[in-house]
């Protein structure tokens, strides 16, 4: 990847009880999750990008574009960005077309999505005359991430923009995102404590903990990192691709083909030959030394122990190898210890999965 | 009946209403923003004329303004005419005397404007100025309309700082309060009867047209 098609940022923030050094490099293509517990100093990051932190010492170079460092530090209105915060913000003495103008009326180089195309992939067109104040939680963030991609910006910032809304509201967005994923070539980089919300979201991901960069790359291939602490907890687990093989009508189940392995998932997920992105978390996947001949489970899968987790909790992380896919399965250190599992063994995994994204 | 104070009243208060939006934006602007140690300084400085009685307003002001005072001495020079007993020294006192009643609703207005609604601007490719404009003015409407509002009739009401630094020449510095004074100290009730009528009446429409603007806007 060269520089042109990155963000290569270096940032050192200290404040009162407080310490963000984090150095980075995200591509400026596709959803890249910036994952870390509340406090990691996630939004400080962001915040640092957009220049709406005072008082840093770092760089940030955007596609090889010096906007930071060497004591040049570009104002904030002259970084091409779209900033999502986690409240919509939006102008209350605007309406909502004016609003999602804003920026448009003042990006220099025009080269932004169409104001049609961004209304219609967030289902804006019945809210154009409305005032902000007549728009529900989840309208108001869908008039928030338009706004800023009508900014025409090298990539957009997204703050946690679901975490003000409640359940509903969340499932109500995400479908929409999926789709400026799938439509726009906008970069993103979003910043997320759910798990749930990166796997389905992201390509890359980077886990920033106590201010620390601790992983940061292709998101399959950090999540199924074993020495990353943020990853090792009760959210610990992988997504992989696949693509629908077939529906079985009579059980209401769904073959997913994996390049070397297929995997029954409960439900009508879609038309065969569309793609799916399955999240499987370590504590549904179980190992066993021999076949078991008669199991609930439907997924066996023939596996090899690539790693497993150094500790003396009461439950260890493994990560195993289907053809090139990686997968983490959680199992207690006593099972392993009778079963006496080592790296290189082939074991069989029982695996439940579930689609977190649709086509 | 002779309306010529009431009118030269009228545009006293017109005029400082205007002045004073003026001076109140950046003034208001940076009390409601800053986070300077100088700050309460100023406030109380802006907010004097609220306590202090007329006269030790006007007596400060007739010294300053007077011939041998720092701005009456400039003006002299600059214009060759003396700033008291004119017009214009009634515009600059009534500026100081009516400052705390434009500053305070534009400063309020200020605060109530969202940091991050700035932020949000900024970030969309807005400068500070143009933010300023674009979103901390427009929402800030309604804090302009009482400020002035309440300059205005309280600069209308004036007497006791336009009477020291003014004096009562007719068509210069006789405005309505003056001239109603001076009817009732020669026992004329009916003319002043007929401008205190005037002016009550105006007053209380004023206040009134406020209120019932202020209540729609709280119910929006």
């Amino acid at each position: 990847m060269s520089s042109e098609q990155k963000v290569q940022l270096q940032y050192a923030v200290d404040r009162m009880g407080f310490k963000l050094n984090v150095s980075a490099e995200i591509p400026l293509h596709g959803i890249t999750g910036i994952y870390g517990p509340s406090g990691a100093g996630k939004t400080t990051l962001l915040r640092c990008i957009a220049g709406l932190e005072q008082a840093t010492t770092g760089s940030l170079f955007v596609g090889g574009e010096r906007w930071q460092g060497d004591g040049i530090s570009l104002p904030i209105h002259e970084r091409e960005i779209g900033y999502v915060f986690q409240e919509p913000r939006l102008f209350a003495h605007l309406r909502v077309k004016d609003n999602i103008e804003y920026g448009m009326r003042r990006s220099r180089n025009g080269q932004g999505p169409k104001l049609d195309t961004v209304v219609n992939l967030l289902g804006l067109g019945q809210l154009l005359q409305r005032w902000p104040r007549e728009l529900s939680g989840g309208e108001a963030q869908r008039v928030s991430i338009a706004r800023a991609l009508m900014r025409a910006p090298r990539f957009v910032l997204m703050d946690e923009p679901l975490a003000s809304l409640d359940v509903a509201r969340k499932n109500e967005i995400l479908p929409f995102l999926d789709r400026l994923h799938a439509e726009l070539s906008t970069p993103i980089i979003y910043v997320s404590h759910s798990i749930e919300e990166i796997c389905r979201l992201c390509d890359h991901l980077i886990i920033l903990d106590e201010g620390q960069v601790l992983a940061s790359g292709e998101l399959q291939s950090v999540l199924v990192r074993l020495d990353v602490p943020t990853l090792t907890g009760d959210e610990a687990g992988s997504v992989i691709t696949g693509a629908i093989a077939e529906y079985d009508e009579k059980y209401d189940l769904t073959l997913i083909s994996l390049p070397s392995a297929q995997l029954w998932l409960p439900g009508n997920l879609g038309t065969i030959a569309d793609q799916l992105r399955l999240r499987i978390r370590a504590s549904d996947i179980s190992l066993s030394r021999d076949r078991p001949t008669r199991s609930s489970i439907l997924n066996l899968l023939e596996v090899v122990i690539e790693d497993i987790q150094d500790t003396r909790g009461p439950t260890q992380l493994v990560r195993i190898a289907v053809g090139q896919e990686r997968l983490i399965a959680r199992i207690t250190r006593r099972s392993r210890e009778e079963l006496n599992l080592q790296a290189g063994d082939t074991v069989i995994a029982q695996v439940k999965a579930a689609a977190v994204r649709g086509p | 009946m002779n309306l010529g104070p009431l009118w030269l009243s009228v545009q006293l208060a017109t005029i400082t209403m205007l002045l004073l939006l003026l001076i109140a934006t950046p003034l208001g602007w940076w009390l409601a923003r800053t986070r300077s140690r100088a700050r309460p300084v100023i406030q109380a400085i802006v907010a004097l004329p609220i306590v202090l009685p007329p006269t030790v307003m006007g007596f400060y002001l007739l010294i300053l303004l007077g011939p041998a005072g720092a701005i009456g001495a400039w003006w002299l020079e600059l214009t060759g005419s003396a700033l008291t007993f004119s017009f214009a020294g009634l515009v600059i006192a009534s500026c100081i005397y009516s400052l705390p009643f434009a500053v305070q609703p534009i400063m309020s207005a200020f605060a109530a404007v969202p940091e991050g609604d700035l932020e949000a601007a900024w970030t969309l490719g807005a400068d500070r100025r143009d933010a300023f404009f674009s979103i901390a003015l427009p929402q800030s409407t309604h804090g302009y309309l009482n400020a002035a509002v309440l300059s205005f009739a309280h600069t209308l009401g004036e007497f006791g700082v336009v009477l020291m630094v003014g004096g009562n020449i007719p068509g210069e510095t006789r405005l309505i309060s003056i001239d109603i004074y001076d009817q009732v100290e020669s026992l004329n009730y009916a003319a002043a009867h007929q401008l205190s009528a005037i002016l009550l009446l105006f007053a209380f429409a004023i206040l009134l047209s406020l209120f019932v603007v202020n209540r729609r806007w709280q119910q929006r």
